[in-house]
């Protein structure tokens, strides 16, 4: 090895070495946040878990309680919202990826996507007040869970967009080759290659939505008791642990950090699930 | 002329008699084809030395002046060849020349990319299908294709064979069994599957995954077998395996295989096309083309001195 180049090769470790570090440093700096989240969430948040926040109501100041309301709240509101958002995701993703071939259509809702996927979500919120709340006359449930499906709709749209175009075109060609209608070839054919990544993309959607504050406070807002109505005000976890935190009462800031714990959990067990269906095939040996 | 010819590629010399009967050199269109018992100019029946015209095979599809264009770029200009039923012919060329393309048209596989387009004629049995009311899902029915990387469906290997039988047929169940294991023998997979039809296609193997592919084109019972390269991407055995099943598919379609392997075309086929550049430069029996090319590029190509 020549002079020149054993320095050159020096060099190139020196370099190797500088960079490796810097990166090294802003991911432990990204994981610590996170863990002191963590952290924190548990702390505050176990000594909240009992029985209790399970099986009892919302309470006034200074007595006992429980989630129980915001709970079920949560459940039935991000289920309905992803119920609604997902079917309507995914067919517009379809259109997307397998219809539009690059028409202006294709290219308009794409951009509008685009820009409902980055929309605040408070501006959701306000715009479901204005069209449901308002003519109503009331808050509802029912506001809540379109307002979430809204946020649905372009997450949905994005991933099973992208999902879909991974999809090898040779795979598409294949199936028209044997005489395959196109509706067929995308059911039957392009759906199976693509089913992992869309459905972590509606778990995606899931998580997101269950923590969304903005659009609730507007549309479901909260109820103290529990209600199954859809048509009236329903208790949810974000706005409870919205309120709760902000009071001044001790046993209340208690039960938004249980809230914002159990919040937390599900997210988490939902990204797990969502990996182990991104990472699980039936058809991949 | 340079070329290594090994007894596998030719069984009799020009000029002897044909030891068997064997498919006459290309008729081009509008031509009579030559009679037997008429007077042949000297020079043309020597020309034609294994021409067997009592034998001749149908014509199964007629290509005329067929061009074809990726947005401005003209990437076919003016093919016309006949291709044979019961027979294989080959399209051989450099990268580039047209010969996938012109593959891509015998289906209309390029109409899934807008901007592609094809002028001129493909009669398949006298109908022209680049006509706009032909159906595209009934012609690809017709004229099957398998393509360069195997491409199994995400699904069992029976329903792999099942999926196709099922969009013109209903057949029942046990008719369907019988379908599948039928297709499975045709591409010499059954004896390597039949125990494990349940499971993933893209659990095989990649030589096996393209003979999936096989049994499935074949399965539809199409008229017109397309193969793009089908052993490109696989290892000698298995290429050997597909050579095999090409000889044996032989008796029931019209197979075209396009190929960069001159041995491959060599071997498999009964009538080779070289194309370059876009352009038909030569159209013969393969035997001729391989051991008297009419033509200067023919002769460079098939010699190694370029492609």
């Amino acid at each position: 090895m020549s002079g020149q180049s054993r320095l050159l090769y020096g060099h190139r470790r020196a370099t190797n070495f500088v960079i490796l570090a810097l990166s090294l440093c802003a991911t432990s700096a990204g994981l610590a946040v996170l863990f002191f989240i963590l952290y924190s969430l548990l702390r505050h948040g176990l000594p909240a878990l009992s029985s209790d926040i399970i099986t009892k109501m919302t309470p006034p100041p200074g007595s006992q309680g429980g989630l129980a309301n915001a709970i079920y709240g949560s459940v039935i509101m991000t289920a309905a919202a992803t119920a609604i958002g997902t079917p309507v995701g995914i067919l517009t993703g379809t259109y997307l990826a397998e219809f539009s071939r690059g028409s202006r259509l294709g290219q308009a809702v794409r951009f509008v996507n685009d820009i409902l996927l980055s929309a605040p979500s408070i501006v959701i919120g306000l715009f479901v007040y204005e069209v449901m709340v308002v003519p109503m006359g009331h808050f509802s449930a029912w506001a809540g869970t379109a307002a979430l499906a809204i946020i649905v709709v372009p997450v949905v749209v994005r991933t099973s967009e992208n999902m879909l175009s991974l999809v090898p075109a040779s795979l598409r060609e294949a199936a028209f080759a044997l005489g395959t209608p196109q509706w067929k070839v995308v059911s039957n054919v392009v759906y199976r290659a693509a089913i992992q990544g869309m459905l972590t993309g509606v778990m995606l959607a899931v998580a997101r939505i269950a923590g969304e504050t903005a659009p609730l406070l507007f549309t479901a807002l909260n109820n103290q008791f529990w209600s199954v109505d859809m048509n009236g005000a329903m208790a949810n976890l974000p706005v409870v642990i919205f309120q709760f935190a902000l009071s001044p009462y001790a046993d209340w800031q208690l039960l938004a950090w249980g809230g914002a714990l159990l919040i937390t959990i599900t997210i988490l067990l939902l990204n797990i699930l969502a990996r182990f269906v991104a990472g699980w095939s039936s058809f991949a040996k | 002329m340079s070329i290594e010819v090994t007894p596998m590629d030719i069984e009799v010399t020009p000029m002897e008699p044909p030891a068997r009967p064997r498919p006459h050199l290309v008729t081009l269109p509008g031509m009579p084809r030559p009679a037997p018992s008429q007077d042949q100019p000297a020079a043309k029946a020597a020309d034609q030395p294994d021409a067997a015209p009592g034998l001749a095979p149908a014509t199964k599809a007629e290509i005329k002046d067929l061009r074809f264009y990726y947005r401005q770029t003209e990437a076919l200009k003016g093919v016309s060849l006949p291709l044979y039923d019961k027979r294989v012919t080959a399209f051989i060329g450099p990268s580039g020349c047209g010969k996938s393309t012109l593959l891509r048209v015998l289906n209309r596989i390029y109409e899934l990319y807008p901007d592609q387009r094809a002028t001129g004629e493909v009669l398949l049995d006298g109908k022209n299908i680049l006509a706009p009311d032909q159906d595209l899902n009934l012609l690809r029915a017709r004229v099957g294709m398998v393509f360069q990387k195997p491409t199994p469906f995400p699904m069992s290997i029976y329903d792999n064979i099942a999926f196709g039988i099922r969009l013109y047929e209903r057949p029942g169940p046990r008719d369907l069994d019988e379908r599948v294991e039928e297709a499975l023998k045709r591409a010499a997979l059954w004896d390597e599957v039949k125990d494990k039809l349940k499971e993933s296609g893209l659990s095989l193997s990649g030589g096996q995954q393209q003979r999936l592919c096989i049994a499935r084109a074949v399965a539809v019972k199409p008229e017109i077998l397309l193969l793009d390269e089908p052993a490109s991407a696989l290892d000698p055995i298995s290429t050997q395996r597909i050579e095999e099943l090409i000889a044996d598919l032989k008796s029931d379609y019209c197979i075209v295989i396009v190929t960069h392997n001159m041995q491959q075309a060599a071997r498999s086929s009964d009538y080779t096309a070289f194309m370059y550049l876009g352009q038909l430069i030569e159209f013969s029996t393969t035997e001729t083309l391989f051991t008297s090319p009419k033509e200067r590029q023919t002769e460079d190509y098939i010699t190694g001195r370029f492609g």
